[in-house]
Formats: C-alpha cells, sequence, structure tokens
C-alpha cells in the first residue's frame, strides 16, 4: 500500500491504496466518485476521461501513484453548487446526452476542447472527441451540443 | 400560439438527462449495497464437448469463496426465452465457447480474475459447426444430439425453426419464371455485429427465503427476467422482482441477456446469503453475450424486360448459435421484412435458422430486417442493371402505393407515398447532381465517389398476434402530492422512454410535462406492459399511456371545474393537484389502467404466416454518398440523407437522434465492425480490434421526417427506434457499386476486402456484372 495524496476537484485528498491500483477505481471505490465510468478498461473509449493537472486522460490507464500530488478534476467538479456547468446545459438541450454512460467522459473532454480551442471549427471538435465513443447519439447531436457551449463559454475556466 | 401547456411535437428537456450530465444517475456498477459480494463466472474453452473433470488449483483459498453449479440450482436449468433450451450452466457439455459453467463469489473483486483461472476444466472435444454451410450440410455433426423436445418438429437435424411465407400466385412460380424476360439471382451476406452498448451487461442480485429473489440491472425487458427466475427458483412470479437501474445502452443487447447473468448472480446470491453484484469487463461482455444474427440470402427475380417484378424466390438463413433464444422472432421479423416496400405478383420466401456452435446469437436494434434488407435492396440495384434502368426507375416501376397489398396480404392504408419520398430524399441529398459531378470527376481521381440509396420499411411493434398475446398494461397513479406517475415496465436506456411518455400523459392530461412522473421500472410496482423492444414503446405503451390519462382525468372529472367548449386549458394545473388531493382525501389512492386492445382490422395468421404483420410501417429513403480510395482501399462514408415518414414525431430532438444513432450503427455494420471468430470464440473482443465509429468516422447525418399520424399511436406516433438500422448498408454498398462499378454482397467490407477484389478475380464477397463473366449468380432468358 502507498500513501497517495491527489487534489479532486478542489479539494486535498489522502488516500492508502496500492500503487498500480487504477485511478478510475481509486476515484469510484475510494472516493466514491462515481460519474467517471469504466467502459473498456483498456483507454479505447474515453468513459473514464479526468482531468489530470488539466491534462484530459483516461483514468483506466493511469496508475495510483502516478496521481500522487495531482489535481483531478472529475464530472462532480464541473458543475458548481449543482449548477450545471454550459456545457452540461448545452448537452441537456441539445440532446447530447441519450444512455448518459459514455456522458460524463464526453463532457470532460469537451472542457478540455474548449480550453485548448476556444473557437474550434467541426473538425477540431471531431478530432478533440475521437477519444471518447457513444453508441448512442451517432455524435451530431454532442457536436451541437460543443458548437451551442462555445457561445457560452467564451473565456476559458481552470479547473 | 402554441398553447404553453403544448408539448407534443416539441423537445422538453430529457427527464433524467440533468441527473446524466451532472453524472449523478447511478448505473448498477455505482452502487453498493451492505454486504456486497461480487460474482464472476467460469467458462468454457472450447466450442463443443463433453466435460470430463473440474478441478481447483489449490494455491487458492477456495473456502472463502462461493462455488455455483448446475447442481446448486434449485428449480430447472434453463434460461427460458420461447424454448427450454438454453440451459442456465452448463453441467455435462458444452456448445459454444464462452459457455458458463461455473460461478464463484467473493467479498473481494479484485481475486476473482485469478480465482477463475484457477479452476481447471477437461474435456473430451467435438467437432463444432461455425456456419450456416457447415451446420445445414448433410454430414454435419448434430449438436443436438438427441434433439430436445423443442427442435423436434425440425425438419432438419440442426436446424431452430423454418417458415414459409407465400404470396400471390405462387402455384404458377415456374411458369412465369420460365416466360419470364429476364431472371435475376443474387446471393448476399451479413456478419455478426456487436451491440456495443457503452456500459457492459450487469446485475446485482439479493435472496431472501421470504421475500424470494430481486434483481437490480441494466436491462430493456423486466419481465422477461422474472419469468427466466421463475423457472430457475421454481418460484411465483411474486417472488421474482426485478428492478431496473439506470441502462448504460442496450440496442437489443440487454432484451434475453439479462436472463442470463440476472439468474447467475442470484444463484450466487441465494448460496452465499450475500448480495451479488456481477458485472463483465468488455472482453467477457463481448466474448460471451448475443450478438445481431450473421445471415445469407439468395434471390431469385423473374422480371419483365420494362423491369416490372413478376416473381421472387427468396432463401433467408440465420445463424443462431448455440441455443435458440430469440431466433424464430428475429427469422419472423427478417422474413417479413425481405420483399420490402415492392410489388411482388408471386413471391416464396422460405426461411430457416440453424444452429451453430458460437454463443447464441441475439436481439439487435432491427431484429433480423437489416439481414433481409440489405439483401433486397442490394439485389433492386442489380435487378436495374440487369434489366437496363436506374436503381431509381427499376423502384419506381415497383414501389408499393395505398391500396396495394404487402407479401404477407396486408392492405396498406396508411397514405404514404414512396413516390413522392423517393423524390425528395433524391432532391434534398442533391443525389442527381451529385452523381453527375462524380462522373466527370472520378476517371481522373484516385478517390472514386459515389451515390447511392435504399428504399424500405419498418414494422413497429410486435409482429403478427404477437401485441396481442403480449396483452400490456399500463397504470397511471396519482402521488400523495396530487402529482400523475406513470406505472409501466417500458425502460429507458437512451431512447427517451422516460421524456415522451411524459409528454403523452402530459399533454392529454393538460399539465405541464414538469408536472408527470414516471416511476423506476420495478415489477413489485408497475404492471407488464410488455418488452421494451421492437419499435413498440412509442406506439404501442404510448397509446396505453394516453389511454389511462384519459381515464384518470375521467375520473377526476367531478372534482375539476367544468369544462368550457372554447377553452383549449380546461383546468390550471394547480386546478388539477386540488382535485387530485380532494379525490385522494376521499379516496386513499387513485390508479387508471389501460389495457391493449387489438385494432378490429389487425389480423394475423400464424398457420399460413398471412394477414397484417404489424399496426404500422415506418417508410423510409435513405441517401449515402461514398468516397472510395484506390489507393489505401478504404471506403468511407461522406455524407448522409435520412427521409422518413414514422407519424407524428413527439419530440423533435430525441427522433433525430435515434435517426442519427442508427444510421451511424448502420455505417459501422457496412464498413467497419467485424466480428473475427475463431472456432466459435470471438477473437477481437476488444474496443482496440472490434472498431465501432468515433467522431471523427462519421459523414454529416442529415434527417428529415415527413409526419402523417397514424391512427395506432399517441397524437398520431409509430416506431421509430429500428427503422435506421435497416438503411445504411445497402445504401452505401450501392454508392460504392456506383463508385467502382463492383457489386459487392457482404457486409462488413472492409479496405481488405475491396482490395483483395480490386487486385485479383472476382471472389466471394463481390461479383462481377458483366454478363459473361458473372457465372452462376446470372442470367437471362429471352421468352
Amino acid at each position: 500500500m502507498t500513501q497517495i495524496t491527489l487534489t479532486i476537484n478542489g479539494e486535498t485528498k489522502t488516500i492508502e491504496a496500492p500503487p498500480m491500483k487504477r485511478l478510475l477505481d481509486l476515484i469510484r471505490e475510494d472516493l466514491h466518485l462515481t460519474g467517471t465510468k469504466e467502459g473498456c478498461g483498456e483507454g479505447e473509449c474515453g468513459s473514464c476521461s479526468v482531468l489530470m493537472n488539466g491534462e484530459l486522460v483516461n483514468s483506466c490507464l493511469v496508475p495510483a501513484l502516478q496521481a500522487n500530488g495531482a489535481r483531478i478534476c472529475t464530472i462532480e467538479g464541473i458543475s458548481t453548487k449543482g449548477r450545471l456547468h454550459p456545457i452540461q446545459q448545452c448537452f441537456l438541450e441539445r440532446g447530447g446526452a441519450q444512455c448518459g454512460i459514455c456522458t460524463p467522459g464526453m463532457i470532460l473532454a469537451t472542457h478540455h476542447l474548449l480550453e485548448k480551442y476556444p473557437q474550434p471549427t467541426l473538425l477540431q471538435i471531431q478530432e478533440g472527441l475521437a477519444g471518447n465513443l457513444c453508441r448512442c447519439t451517432g455524435y451530431t447531436r454532442i457536436f451541437d451540443a460543443v458548437q451551442q457551449a462555445i457561445l457560452k463559454t467564451q473565456q476559458p475556466t481552470n479547473n | 400560439m402554441p398553447d404553453l401547456l403544448q408539448t407534443v411535437g416539441f423537445s422538453p428537456i430529457r427527464k433524467e438527462g440533468a441527473a446524466k450530465v451532472l453524472g449523478q444517475a447511478k448505473y448498477v456498477d455505482d452502487l453498493s449495497f451492505p454486504g456486497m459480494w461480487f460474482g464472476a463466472t467460469v467458462r468454457s474453452s472450447i466450442a463443443r464437448g463433453r466435460i470430463v473433470s473440474i478441478t481447483f488449483d489449490p494455491a487458492i483459498p477456495w473456502d472463502e469463496f462461493v462455488i455455483v453449479t448446475a447442481a446448486d440450482i434449485p428449480g430447472q436449468n434453463t434460461i427460458v426465452h420461447l424454448t427450454h433450451d438454453h440451459r442456465c450452466l452448463a453441467s455435462d457439455r458444452v456448445n459454444h465457447p464462452d459457455e458458463p459453467i461455473l460461478l464463484l463469489a467473493h467479498p473481494d473483486r479484485a481475486v476473482l480474475p485469478a480465482a477463475v483461472a484457477g479452476v481447471h476444466i477437461t474435456y473430451k472435444e467435438l467437432p463444432g459447426v461455425f456456419t450456416i454451410e457447415e451446420s445445414e450440410a448433410p454430414n454435419a455433426p448434430a449438436i443436438w444430439s438427441p434433439a430436445p423436445a423443442d427442435h423436434q418438429h425440425s425438419t432438419q437435424k440442426n436446424t431452430f425453426k423454418t417458415y414459409l411465407m407465400e404470396s400471390g400466385d405462387t402455384s404458377n412460380l415456374d411458369h412465369i419464371f420460365a416466360t419470364a424476360d429476364y431472371i435475376v439471382e443474387g446471393e448476399y451476406r451479413t456478419g455478426a455485429q456487436e451491440q456495443l452498448y457503452i456500459e457492459n451487461n450487469g446485475v446485482i442480485a439479493e435472496y431472501s427465503a421470504t421475500d424470494g429473489v430481486t434483481v437490480h440491472g441494466s436491462l430493456q425487458c423486466p419481465y422477461y427476467l422474472v419469468h427466466a427466475l421463475e423457472l430457475v427458483f421454481n418460484l411465483p412470479e411474486e417472488k421474482c422482482r426485478v428492478i431496473q437501474t439506470e441502462t448504460g445502452g442496450a440496442f437489443g443487447g440487454k432484451e434475453d441477456f439479462p436472463s442470463v447473468i440476472g439468474s447467475h448472480a442470484a444463484l450466487l446470491a441465494m448460496k452465499s446469503g450475500h448480495p451479488v453484484k456481477i458485472c463483465y469487463d468488455r472482453a467477457e461482455d463481448m466474448a460471451g453475450t448475443t450478438k445481431r444474427h450473421p445471415s445469407r440470402s439468395r434471390h431469385r427475380t423473374a422480371v419483365s424486360k420494362d423491369g416490372k417484378i413478376l416473381a421472387g424466390e427468396i432463401d433467408f438463413a440465420l445463424d443462431g448459435g448455440a441455443y435458440a433464444t430469440l431466433t424464430p422472432v428475429v427469422l419472423s421479423r427478417g422474413t417479413i421484412h425481405a420483399p420490402g416496400p415492392y410489388h411482388w405478383p408471386a413471391l416464396r420466401v422460405r426461411a430457416k435458422a440453424m444452429a451453430t456452435n458460437l454463443p447464441p446469437h441475439g436481439a439487435f436494434r432491427g431484429f433480423g430486417a437489416p439481414q433481409s434488407i440489405f439483401a433486397t435492396e442490394r439485389h433492386m440495384n442489380k435487378i436495374a442493371k440487369v434489366v437496363g434502368l436506374s436503381p431509381e426507375e427499376l423502384r419506381r416501376r415497383n414501389l408499393l402505393g395505398i391500396g396495394d397489398h404487402t407479401a404477407t396480404g396486408q392492405l396498406i392504408t396508411d397514405t404514404v407515398n414512396m413516390q413522392h419520398l423517393l423524390t425528395r430524399a433524391l432532391d434534398e441529398s442533391s443525389y442527381h447532381a451529385k452523381r453527375a459531378e462524380f462522373a466527370r470527376t472520378n476517371p481522373s481521381s484516385p478517390i472514386k465517389r459515389g451515390m447511392g440509396f435504399a428504399t424500405f420499411f419498418h414494422g413497429a411493434g410486435f409482429t403478427g398476434s404477437g401485441e396481442r398475446r403480449l396483452n400490456s398494461l399500463v397504470h397511471i397513479e396519482l402521488t400523495p402530492e396530487g402529482r400523475p406517475q406513470i406505472l409501466v415496465s417500458a425502460t429507458e436506456f437512451g431512447q427517451g422512454t422516460n421524456t415522451i411518455l411524459c409528454q403523452v400523459a402530459a399533454e392529454t392530461l393538460h399539465l405541464p410535462y414538469e408536472d408527470v412522473l414516471i416511476a423506476q421500472p420495478d415489477t413489485s410496482h408497475v404492471p407488464n406492459s410488455g418488452p421494451t423492444v421492437a419499435s413498440r414503446t412509442a406506439m404501442i405503451v404510448g397509446k396505453l399511456v394516453e389511454r389511462a390519462s384519459q381515464s384518470l382525468r375521467n375520473t377526476l372529472s367531478p372534482y375539476l371545474p367544468s369544462t368550457s367548449e372554447t377553452s383549449t386549458t380546461p383546468y390550471t394545473p394547480a386546478e388539477f393537484r386540488s382535485a387530485a388531493l380532494a379525490y385522494l382525501a376521499e379516496h386513499g389512492t387513485l390508479v387508471a389502467s389501460a389495457r391493449y386492445e387489438a385494432p378490429g382490422d389487425i389480423l394475423w395468421d400464424d398457420e399460413s404466416y398471412r394477414g397484417a404483420a404489424y399496426p404500422a410501417y415506418a417508410w423510409a429513403v435513405y441517401v449515402a454518398e461514398v468516397a472510395v480510395d484506390t489507393t489505401t482501399y478504404s471506403a468511407t462514408c461522406t455524407d448522409f440523407y435520412a427521409l422518413q415518414e414514422v407519424g407524428k414525431v413527439l419530440h423533435p430532438v430525441l427522433a433525430k437522434g435515434q435517426i442519427e444513432g442508427g444510421v451511424a450503427q448502420g455505417i459501422g455494420y457496412a464498413l467497419y465492425e467485424k466480428c473475427v471468430w475463431q472456432k466459435g470464440h470471438m477473437a477481437n473482443n476488444q474496443m482496440t480490434n472490434y472498431i465501432m465509429p468515433t467522431s471523427a468516422d462519421l459523414p454529416p447525418i442529415r434527417v428529415a421526417f415527413e409526419e402523417i399520424p397514424s391512427v395506432h399511436g399517441p397524437f398520431g406516433a409509430k416506431g421509430i427506434g429500428e427503422l435506421p438500422m435497416d438503411g445504411p448498408a445497402p445504401a452505401i454498398l450501392n454508392a460504392i457499386e456506383d463508385a467502382t462499378g463492383i457489386a459487392f454482397t457482404e457486409i462488413p467490407l472492409l479496405p481488405e476486402d475491396i482490395f483483395e477484389r480490386m487486385t485479383s478475380t472476382p471472389e466471394s464477397g463481390s461479383e462481377d456484372l458483366e454478363p459473361t463473366n458473372a457465372g452462376p449468380y446470372f442470367s437471362e432468358t429471352t421468352a
């Protein structure tokens, strides 16, 4: 067991965990934040996406040890005081979420994309979200939600 | 000026949407119960054989585990679907790779993979059968030997089910073929397809000697699992309770399969005395659960020189895998959709489903129709080419119209006009303009572009007498706060069940959408409104919700202000609530119900396979644009246009989302998604090498609706969910033929297949349309 100290959604926590435990399991089991989902366990589907020091990572591929000292933002850290973030609001209004299992990862990927490119082209959106698989929507409503979110998030925010 | 309370036809926010975007929605793996253990499954490593021995690795502390075998099953060792052939756990023999043999449970999830690997099973292996051809071969081993009672009626040893569907002047078929101007033959194949919901199959089961079995899970059809548990546990229905948790995609993959995993977890819960969670990982889910049935269709069509279909023979075969699951019904829908929306003066469809030693194939959006429609829509293009007509003109001369009869003898009463749909679709997709442009640009470009389309229909609701048998029931109750709450077993798994049913109730009750609630499907509380399948939720369950809402309103009418004829809002939401509370104060509770009543003119004869196969059909024309790169041999769909007539669109955003998502799955079916089988085991059971479309792979998907209200659904709605799965694959392969001149006949069509065909002589998976080269698939006679 190793002591791992990290900042999760702005709060500093210290956890005893096996060093090779997946960050995904640390988040879900030890921190009880179940908004981060497992889809494939091999870094293909992006359902477990979180922001680690501002970078988008597949938490199923990150050993807990590597998260020591890191700033982690999960879907639970995107909204503030129960108020939807504009990206969440746009996913909701534009039909960007169907079954919802890819949605947390997709929203974090969008958040990351808009930090990197505040005014992304459709091609940049398509490429920026290509690591997050959605089986329900065909992505069209997701692109629509992201484009709507661009209008609402002109200023980059920090997680 | 729209009524402020009008919600049908608008797009209110998805009922459970906020929880989903916040990450607060609880899927089964997000739930934890006190004292909960975890379960795992030990599976066969071979396709077919007898189990000789089972030994346990002494390095593992087995006393910490609970182990369940077939001997622990208190009831029947069977997973009931339509037949009883599917065993809950294999005991003496196995019939497919990854067949469940033994179950393990332990308090620590992390120790289970090593324990599964520590169970050593030896077999006496028997020869397996892995394709339709191997299964139907005269010298094939009988997978069922002796055949169980369920199969004894079969004429062939490995046949699950056969249908014969005849229409028109079939006694005269030989003569029609003998005298026709053209006879066009073709063979078409489709591969297995994985549903690939992003949330794997998962359940949590609890057991108590007094209350029986309770299963919480990711599933489509709570009552299917109830009925499976009744047999496995030999318990009455009221002691088998199923609660649907938030479900992360299903597409048919959580229709029949939850009966397996749900029974397994419940057996472990009973033996361990703890709640037990089983959530598959991706590799186990892909290798061990159901897929879309592979198919083979053979068409033989007699055509006149002016392009009129005179007669047809269609042989349709499915690979059912090792157990029947829902195969007979999948075969049925595939059979009925095989003729497509065309007029056949004489038609004979022979259909059969064959057993193989693959894991059982099961439900997947479209349910047999995508397979048979792929063949028919490719074949129509072939007929057009042989006769010398454009694909458009050939279809125009044969499309069904109002007053015509389908191949099952059903009179078309929908006022849909397929000729108009075709005109509009080709126009709005710039089909002709683009074809002309590509004809100019293709010769000088390594990228060959082309246009193709498919015309098709899809029946809504259960096939034939199915809805009568289901006899669905819907309740609406008043909560103690005086709010209406819908009680149905129809489940939400992304398609929008919660939202559209609340819209229907709200509009009927003249209440704001936000005021209507829908209960979590829990069989201890909700009635059996049937399974959530077959494009039936909007039309069938929606209609029952409308009727139950009317009944609720009628009951409350003495407590409501008297209705003014001129007012569109007969009462305010506050007045409704006051009336509801007054009623509850007097009577305690109020539950209004509606039970399915079959329309008098919708009659079906199972024996003759004739009549009204479905209450209503959705009609569609889909147009694909493709680019085939002759350097890399990859084919890409570069634009997609989908026009459909689906009755009243209840929720435009959800409806478009259904079409776009279905089209995306259809594009994957055509160009990307291939199950690689090695002795019946899915070798590419990972998202890494089973390729579904990403956001960078898909073209713009442009969706258009025509809305002709249907009498069968609430506010005129028809079914929509499966339709978009049918059209993309044939439209894309028709477009590839337009681009390259090569008539590919098989999906999935991967770059290696295109490479193979473009760099060698005609091989399987394609055919040459030059009559002199075409061999047995093409023949021409002049009468």
